[in-house]
């Protein structure tokens, strides 16, 4: 796909499954939005097939699709009221009144709107445009939902509230979800699949389990959660070097002395005495954060982020031990270097890069 | 400073409003002499409404600026949607091209719709009388085009490029499409443009007089007629009655604005 000369997607290669609920997860600008409006009909690839129950459809126009969209900002129609804007694709196919009644009945049901026929679409809450646009889509019972960043808009206890529901919606209709968002806790929590892209490439695909523990490369690992990224050397199968260090791992199948990026989880780091440790650090800075410190560790000039339960004074001396199933070995690749250190870090950085991705589009 | 502004600000409307003053004190006025007030009469309006040839002409008037507005407005909003969906620097370019015959002297527009339909009349299709009720129609729609795209464009960018996708996600083809939903969102533009067109034909003088025929006259054209006569005081209660449907029209382009700020406010507002 090409934008003004400008390639935006680049061997976007996908399948959905029936009934799946997938997840296109990204930055601003990675093309998931592109992705979807190619998927929906709205975008002409430049190049590549779409392809719908193994029928090629790239010449097939958004309203013979059978697919319908959640959009953005939902683009719920304002002259019309609850009752109409859903009933609205029912009443273009010109379907018999009684079953437009008794479909949008039923869909008012199904997202919890009964009694809210007749208010206008702006004098509803952020949260019920939400429900009246899933229910505009859904009434047509397309095989294919895509749903466009559908929660960006609304705070963060409702956001919640609305994955849950959307979860519960999907299972209770049974179609395919394709799900855009930039929000990797939303993706893990309600997908059965996620596709995480960059820079108009699929990055990695899988469950939100595999995702997580087996990021396949630096990315990835930074993307979703939080993740300290070292260099180090496969010595052989099983056994990594850093940090002049060998250690065990369960990672197999790399060439003997290869470059790879070591990644370890915040989370799974414990400290010990400094004298049974592994590796020996400083503290550089200690933030509370509700569950969890944040704890800043100087190891040899390269801090970590290590999140525990466990309080340790700044300045003071700390130990750690790498369990095996601690070590996750990735290939080099064009991220290499780029994420997973922690020496400029401060509490504040999280938030200011998720109020610069809400103004997306 | 801010008493000064003040009467300035009373001058300003004192100078505007003058000569409506004077029309319609006039237009009360028992004598046939403007410079004294011998007593207050209704008695010219009513000798509007005995004027058989004064009725026909407003009748015209009104015949054109109906037929010229209507036209203009579906005329206007359809090439209002093609401008808005061309790129964006042609949109400009063509916008532009549009705007151009509003800020031309109107003798000029006048003038020159004049010679063409004389020439295409005369020439291409043989006629004796090439000026006629059409041509005045046609000159009409002319002008009156660029306020309707001028009042049609702002609400196709302020609408939300999201709702024909949607509409077109549910199953509108385009052309469906722009009738269930494009065309509500941008009904306020097309509702002013008319209104605007409609006042521009009813008081066009100019061009009028030089595209029209001899059997068919308007009323501003006839009343420059009469000009050249002396003035009769019934002209005066005409004027007024016309100034008073002008501003009836502007009231109601001003108060469909008002609402829809309002509106627009609740819609942001939550």
């Amino acid at each position: 796909m090409e934008f003004g000369g400008e390639r935006v997607l680049d061997g976007i290669n996908l399948y959905f499954n029936d009934k799946e609920f997938l997840t296109l997860l990204g930055p601003s600008g990675c093309g998931k939005t592109t992705t979807l409006r190619i998927i929906g009909g709205f975008l002409q690839p430049t190049s590549g097939k779409v392809l719908f129950d193994g029928k090629s459809i790239n010449d097939v126009p958004p309203y013979q699709r059978q697919i319908n969209t959640v959009f953005q900002r939902y683009a719920l129609f304002p002259h019309l009221n609850v009752y109409d804007n859903i009933a609205f694709g029912l009443k273009v196919a010109k379907l018999p009144k009684e079953e437009i009644h008794q479909r949008v009945d039923e869909m008012l049901g199904v997202v919890g709107l009964k009694g809210y026929e007749h208010r206008r679409i702006d004098a509803l809450s952020g949260g019920q445009q939400q429900r009246v646009a899933i229910a505009r889509a859904l009434v047509n019972r397309p095989k294919v939902l895509l749903l466009d960043e559908p929660l960006a808009a609304l705070d963060l206890r409702l956001r919640k509230d609305m994955q849950n529901e959307l979860k519960r919606i999907q299972q209770v209709m049974g179609i395919t979800f394709v799900y855009v968002t930039h929000d990797q806790e939303e993706a893990l929590s309600m997908s059965d699949t996620v596709v995480v892209m960059d820079k108009g490439r699929i990055q990695q695909i899988g469950r939100p389990e595999d995702i997580y523990n087996e990021p396949k490369n630096a990315f990835v690992a930074d993307f979703i959660g939080e993740s300290n990224i070292l260099d180090g050397v496969m010595l052989a199968d099983y056994k990594v070097k850093f940090f002049g260090r060998t250690f065990k791992c369960l990672d197999a199948g790399f060439a003997p002395n290869e470059p790879v990026d070591v990644v370890i989880r915040p989370e799974d780091i414990d400290f010990v005495p400094p004298e049974e440790g592994h590796l020996t650090g400083t503290v550089t800075s200690v933030t509370f954060k509700g569950l969890n410190y944040d704890i800043i560790v100087d190891f040899k000039g390269f801090k970590w982020l290590i999140q525990t339960t466990d309080y340790q004074p700044e300045g003071a001396t700390v130990g750690i031990r790498l369990n095996p199933e601690d070590i996750h070995i990735m290939h080099k690749s064009e991220y290499s270097g780029m994420f997973g250190d922690y020496s400029s870090y401060s509490a504040e950085y999280d938030e200011l890069t998720e109020d610069a991705e809400d103004e997306e589009e | 400073m801010k008493k000064f502004n003040r009467v300035v600000t009373v001058l300003i409307f004192l100078f505007l409003y003058a000569p409506m003053l004077v029309l319609l004190i006039a237009s009360f006025n028992v004598g046939k002499d403007i410079t004294e007030f011998e007593g207050f009469t209704l008695m010219r309006y009513v000798e509007v409404f005995q004027d058989r040839s004064m009725l026909t002409m407003l009748g015209n008037s009104i015949l054109v600026s109906v037929l010229a507005s209507a036209i203009a407005t579906v005329f206007g909003t359809f090439s209002a949607v093609g401008i808005y969906n061309l790129k964006p620097r042609m949109r400009k370019a063509v916008m532009s091209l549009t705007n151009i015959p509003m800020t031309n002297p109107d003798i000029v527009t006048g003038i020159s719709l004049s010679l063409l339909f004389v020439f295409v009349g005369s020439k291409l299709l043989g006629q004796k009388e090439s000026l006629t009720f059409w041509t005045l129609l046609i000159a009409h729609i002319t002008f009156n085009l660029p306020y309707v795209i001028l009042n049609v464009m702002p609400k196709l960018q302020q609408m939300n490029p999201a709702l024909t996708d949607a509409a077109m996600d549910l199953g509108c083809t385009p052309l469906q499409s722009f009738f269930k939903v494009t065309l509500y969102e941008i009904m306020p533009g097309i509702i002013s443009g008319a209104i605007m067109a409609f006042t521009m034909s009813l008081d066009d003088f100019v061009i009028s007089y030089f595209v029209t025929g001899l059997d068919f006259i308007t009323l501003p054209v006839e009343i420059y007629n009469y000009t050249k006569k002396q003035l009769e005081p019934k002209l005066y209660a005409m004027f007024i009655m016309m100034f008073l449907l002008i501003l009836v029209l502007m009231i109601v382009m001003n108060l469909l604005q008002v609402r829809q700020d309002k509106q627009k406010k609740r819609r942001e507002g939550r």
